[in-house]
């Protein structure tokens, strides 16, 4: 009976399980079906497959990948590029910081990643007005443009990835035990060295949940671009496009579902590829 | 003893001297106001010729000290450029006439009595706090509810889970329009009129749009502390003849309390900051017929949405600023009592 009573309640999870996950994917599933489908053919009938063709995708992906408005690649482009520099760039200087911060107890030392603790309660808002406004004349000032160029945009995220990115790796630094320094010192390793040679190697998994962390948001923030590359500017990312995209095509929504599909295809692949790295890394940044 | 070789010597005085020059040429075309194209490229350069030198110094007693500032400055200059600068700079503006180009007079604290006297910014901050309060227990509830059905006893565990999370990965902009396309031609078939037609089923909406794209996360972050509860304690409250439902509330619930902390602040600070959605989803955009007496055409409009609106559409920046210091204010004592709290935790454990 007892086995009875098991199976009945493993059916009941299971279906419970099945429901949640059909609701989970339902706008997915709405978007895929109806990019299939003309204007009208998505009005006539949003949920169910008559109208949809094969050539009608490819006709919508053709109106929406070479619109002016839009221009993917080159959206996608700019996106592509901006994470991955910053990435590189905050694993690099993060795991630098880290380390001197770890490494040496003086009051300076302290004193910097206390600020770069505290500095994570700081909400974006509060700093995006008077940031433009600094980029702005920091930029006319240097005779470097800051605002509407990428390395604008990837100098601000390195600024705000920093006290996390930080945060984490000093966790991991701290595991490090100091004789394994001591010993390469002593073997004739310089003290740049150390660090390069010993520290960032087994510094790969903190890494690996940082840059995790911070491409994620990378990837899909949409205030800090759509503030210093402004919305209608030649340089876009991915979310400003849709967003701006989405301003000029109100209501035509065969072009909307076939740009919002582009935009979330990129993050879903790397996320069928790294599921497990993605998933632990979200929890351990959270956890710590 | 010769430690340094005579190259090295030369290499990092000419590279010391050479970055010094280029960078006292870029800064003198820059105070005198030229508009030579060559003299941002000449600062970069000299920079970074000035840093290889110091790198290069010929010095054993100060190597360690030069290589943990060159370590160091990265990430502090551009954390003081992006952050600390903006910041400090915000909350000066906040008490002046600021029009986002540069101020004339400091006004104190008049931009905050004119956001107090704002009935459509009371409003937002109103509807925020209402957001945030059913966003905590529904995410948590959802999330909870959620990371339980995924450590039961269950086939293809993985793909639930996995498809559980999707929602976290795309961007709130993107999953706006998919929702607003879902309201607006999906379910406009069950409901009549769209959902986000009216002030108090769009806010709804967001809410489930927020809930729909949180709770996977949250979800992970609480199967993570229930997979730590040890399996011999809950065999124990099973023989002394606990239900499942005893053991969960008696047992499993107070072991991951440390992980209903976290979730519960992560979720807290998360809405509160709760920007995309609202643009993509309402634009805050909904009619509230009276609200201490006035009409109101920002019926979904969260305080983040606020800050962005008075700044950049109404041009309004100072208060928006002074809002955005509020914003921050709060933020932090809601940070502060979360720390109090887990420290509190950590000692009784």
């Amino acid at each position: 009976m007892k086995t009875k009573m098991k199976t009945s309640s493993f059916i009941i999870i299971m279906v419970l399980a099945i429901i949640v996950a059909v609701y989970t994917l339902m706008p997915f599933f709405l978007v895929v079906i109806n990019v299939f489908k003309s204007a009208n053919g998505i009005v006539a009938d949003p949920i169910g497959t008559t109208g949809a063709s094969f050539s009608q995708l490819l006709t919508n992906l053709s109106n929406v990948v070479n619109n002016t408005n839009f221009s993917f690649w080159y959206a996608f482009g700019t996106s592509a590029l901006i994470t991955i520099v910053s990435l590189v760039l905050l694993a690099l200087f993060g795991g630098m910081a880290a380390w001197v911060i770890c490494r040496n107890k003086t009051k300076w030392s302290t004193a910097i990643y206390m600020v770069f603790i505290a500095s994570m309660i700081i909400p974006f808002q509060v700093v995006m007005l008077p940031l433009i406004s600094t980029f702005r004349d920091v930029g006319s000032f240097v005779g470097i443009s800051m605002l509407q160029s990428i390395p604008g945009i990837v100098f601000a995220y390195c600024g705000f990835g920093g006290a996390m990115t930080v945060f984490i790796l000093t966790g991991m630094v701290k595991t490090v035990p100091y004789d394994l320094e001591e010993a390469a010192s002593i073997d004739g390793c310089s003290y740049e060295g150390i660090y390069f040679r010993i520290i960032f190697p087994l510094l790969k998994p903190s890494i690996v949940t940082v840059t995790i962390l911070n491409g994620m948001w990378i990837w899909n923030d949409y205030l800090l671009p759509s503030l210093m590359l402004g919305q209608n500017g030649r340089v876009k990312t991915l979310p400003v496009a849709v967003q701006a995209f989405v301003g000029s095509y109100v209501k035509q929504w065969d072009l909307i579902l076939t740009a919002a599909l582009l935009a979330m295809l990129p993050m879903i692949i790397i996320f069928l590829i790294a599921q497990k790295q993605i998933m632990s890394g979200m929890v351990e940044g959270a956890v710590k | 003893m010769k430690a340094f070789s005579m190259g090295r010597k030369i290499t990092s005085f000419a590279l010391l001297i050479a970055g010094a020059v280029m960078l006292i040429i870029a800064l003198a075309l820059d105070f005198s106001g030229s508009g030579t194209s060559f003299r941002g490229p000449l600062l970069v350069i000299g920079l970074i010729a000035l840093l290889a030198g110091l790198y290069l110094f010929p010095t054993l007693k100060y190597h360690k000290n030069i290589i943990n500032f060159l370590f160091l400055f990265p990430l502090l200059f551009t954390f003081g450029v992006t952050v600390i600068i903006p910041l400090v700079l915000g909350i000066f503006y906040s008490m002046t006439d600021w029009t986002g180009i540069g101020y004339t007079q400091f006004v104190g604290f008049a931009n905050y009595m004119a956001m107090f006297k704002e009935v459509s910014f009371l409003w937002s901050l109103l509807l925020t706090i209402l957001f945030v309060l059913v966003n905590m227990i529904m995410v948590n509830l959802v999330g909870f509810a959620l990371a339980l059905l995924c450590t039961s006893r269950l086939k293809g565990v993985g793909f639930f889970r996995a498809a559980y999370f999707l929602p976290n990965l795309i961007g709130g902009i993107v999953l706006g329009y998919v929702w607003q396309f879902v309201f607006n031609n999906v379910l406009i078939q069950l409901t009549k009129t769209s959902l986000l037609s009216n002030s108090g089923p769009a806010f709804a909406a967001i809410i489930v749009v927020y809930v729909w794209q949180y709770a996977g996360y949250i979800m992970l972050i609480y199967v993570n502390g229930l997979v730590t509860v040890p399996g011999d304690v809950i065999e124990a409250a099973a023989i002394d003849g606990a239900s499942s439902f005893t053991t969960l509330l008696r047992i499993r619930i107070p072991m991951i309390a440390s992980t209903i902390t976290i979730c519960t602040f992560l979720t807290l600070t998360s809405a509160f900051k709760q920007f995309d959605v609202n643009m993509a989803l309402t634009n805050g955009t909904g009619s509230i017929s009276n609200f201490m007496g006035q009409y109101l055409t920002n019926g979904t409009q969260m305080l983040a949405l606020n800050i962005y609106n008075t700044a950049i559409s109404k041009n309004s920046y100072a208060l928006g600023q002074a809002k955005a210091v509020l914003f921050f204010i709060i933020l932090a004592c809601v940070s502060l009592i979360q720390v109090r709290i887990s420290n509190k935790k950590e000692v009784e454990m």
